[in-house]
């Protein structure tokens, strides 16, 4: 019997089998933020126990709330950089070279085919786009992580999902992923991997594989993942570059990740996305999805482009199309946040930032904080805003606040005339 | 061990998720203590308030409890406020596992047994006492009872049994 891409990547990890269900795996990478790692620093300190597994498999930065708000990020912020200092973390992002951690670890070449990655973040599914087993877990996963490598799971059968059509222009892979937790629910993938295949996914691009991957934990996916593929390796070249020949070797190489055609699957979909429209999620749930044509005429109150859903450069670039040469609502409060510093200095020098502020945009440096409600744009009660974030959860942008998910190119459209509508990139099916 | 038994709160709703059990402007905090005021604020639940978690120690709930967001902090709350033990229909991954990773306990009953326990007790309350090493579990009011036996892998055992991950994994890895 064939494997499964997660099935093939926990074999070439097992550390131990304390039960025939769980498997506890050798980690390649445990990334760390200032939110979750603190606690898991502390707590390591009050056992008296120094030193991390493998210093050049940590990376660290500061992220959620950053610059500090008050005196407490402050302090998480120092406890964490004055851990990577004494524990020898090269590889810490601290003010300045920092960005969400989702889009940042990706663009230094950390997530690699075949990695196992860990992270005190539930978005750490978002890696899964390289081909890895890349998986959220609490801090005390995280600190046995730092300290002993490895991390324990439950073995997830998988959920294979074959994206066929073709997209409509307007119509990106934020809408193919949110019409994907509408099927599958918010627990229609718990202890499951979501496998993304087929010719749509073939085509995408890195940015929007990890858009897919990233929303796999809003269906409770344990990880999502994507074959690599040449698109993989010439994303990765600058990094990998030493240990392979040429693009095609890695290509080759990286094969032998890919599932087996006789793989056994707990479910196998097959998504045609040839018919979809820009949907956008209403309600509390990220499953409550509706067409922005059926949610047309809502009134918004901000607008938020950014998060490690859709912070990235080509997410920007969509966005700009719209609100090139236009204005905001008077309305509306229009606020962008690049994912990373590189992912700023591109929308620089392509303009891009221009037209942001052009348009009456405030541009923020790279950070988490609104997404989540904790800093630069945090809504009042009642307020209601079309986000290209992750989570609508009540109060999760401020208390008593709602939030809309949709596509960076509709979040745009929103800001324009105050409403939810379909951005003129989106000219129906053709 | 922790202790498992004591007076549970019915909380009638799926999908309750990491930021009502435990807001994400409170992830400041560094110490689990900090947390005890918070639990469960965002709640917006018919019937329950804040206060009624007072003289509690188990959670009673249906689907996919604990779903979200990865923060251990929902767990933490949860222990700072004397519940070591939530009874759901089912939970969220890392929910779950965080309960383990604390000592903590998480027990899936199926939807039926579920529904009986909200059917009996929901309007009245009731006492849970936990027999982890049988995997048996009562629930009583007054002159009613119910018991179930639950599954439980004797990997998640061991972490609950040792008090958490790290306290297993420092003696084995």
């Amino acid at each position: 019997m064939g494997k499964t891409i997660a099935e093939k990547i926990f074999e070439a990890h097992i550390v131990d089998r304390p039960v025939p269900e769980t498997a506890v795996i050798n980690l390649d990478a445990v990334f760390c933020h200032e939110i979750t790692t603190p606690a898991a620093i502390l707590d390591l300190k009050a056992r008296g126990k120094k030193g991390v597994f493998d210093p050049s498999k940590i990376k660290a930065v500061i992220d959620h709330v950053t610059p500090a708000k008050d005196s407490k990020t402050a302090t998480q912020g120092l406890i964490l950089r004055n851990w990577a200092k004494e524990e020898g973390i090269k590889d810490f992002f601290d003010i300045g070279r920092n960005g969400v951690c989702h889009a940042i670890f990706p663009e230094k070449g950390f997530a690699r085919p075949g990695y196992t990655i860990i992270m005190g973040d539930s978005h750490t599914c978002t890696h899964g786009a390289f081909g890895a087993f890349a998986a959220g877990v609490g801090t005390t996963d995280l600190e046995v992580g730092i300290l002993k490598g490895v991390c324990s799971f439950q073995l997830p059968g998988t959920i294979k999902i074959n994206i066929t059509g073709k997209p409509a222009s307007g119509v990106y892979s934020k809408d193919i992923i949110l019409s994907i937790i509408k099927m599958l629910g918010v627990n229609g993938a718990t202890d499951r991997v979501i496998e993304f295949t087929g010719e749509v996914v073939d085509a995408m691009t890195m940015e929007e594989r990890m858009t897919l991957c990233n929303m796999a934990i809003e269906a409770g996916g344990t990880s999502g993942i994507c074959y690599p593929d040449r698109i993989t390796a010439e994303y990765l070249w600058d990094f990998i570059k030493d240990d392979y020949e040429s693009v095609d070797e890695a290509v080759e190489d990286f094969r032998k990740w890919i599932s087996d055609s006789d793989a056994e699957y707990v479910r196998e979909i097959s998504f045609d996305v040839s018919e979809l429209e820009p949907v956008a999620t209403f309600g509390y749930k990220p499953d409550q999805v509706k067409t922005i044509r059926e949610l047309e005429g809502t009134e918004i109150n901000q607008v938020y482009i950014g998060s490690c859903t859709n912070g990235r450069i080509e997410d920007l670039r969509e966005a700009a199309k719209v609100l090139r040469g236009k204005k905001i609502a008077d309305s509306v409060r229009g606020i962008v946040s690049p994912a990373t510093p590189d992912i700023f200095k591109a929308a620089l020098k392509e303009g891009i930032i221009d037209v942001f502020m052009e348009a009456g945009f405030c541009v923020t440096n790279p950070t988490c904080g609104a997404c989540l409600g904790m800093s630069n744009g945090v809504l009042a009660e009642g307020e209601v805003c079309a986000s290209t974030t992750n989570r609508n959860f009540n109060g999760r942008m401020g208390k008593g606040g709602m939030v809309h998910l949709m596509s960076p190119a509709s979040a745009a459209a929103a800001s324009l005339t105050g409403v939810i509508t379909n951005s003129p990139l989106y000219t129906g099916r053709e | 061990m922790k202790k498992f038994d004591g007076k549970a709160i019915f909380l009638d709703r799926n999908d309750i998720n990491t930021d009502e059990i435990i807001p994400a402007k409170y992830l400041t905090e560094v110490t689990k203590a900090a947390l005890k005021p918070y639990l469960l604020e965002d709640l917006k639940l018919e019937g329950f308030s804040t206060e009624q978690l007072a003289d509690r120690n188990a959670v009673i709930t249906k689907e996919n409890f604990g779903c979200g967001s990865s923060r251990e902090h929902a767990p933490w709350a949860l222990e700072v406020n004397d519940i070591n033990i939530v009874i759901a229909a089912s939970f969220a991954r890392i929910f779950r596992q965080n309960m383990y990773n604390c000592g903590m306990l998480a027990v899936e009953l199926p939807e039926e047994n579920i529904d009986e326990l909200f059917r009996t007790f929901g309007g009245s309350g009731c006492s849970v006492k936990t027999d982890l090493e049988n995997q048996k579990i009562k629930f009583i009011s007054g002159n009613t009872e119910l018991e179930y036996e639950f599954n439980i892998s004797g990997f998640n055992k061991d972490l609950v049994k040792a008090g958490g991950w790290v306290e297993y994994a420092d003696t084995r890895y």
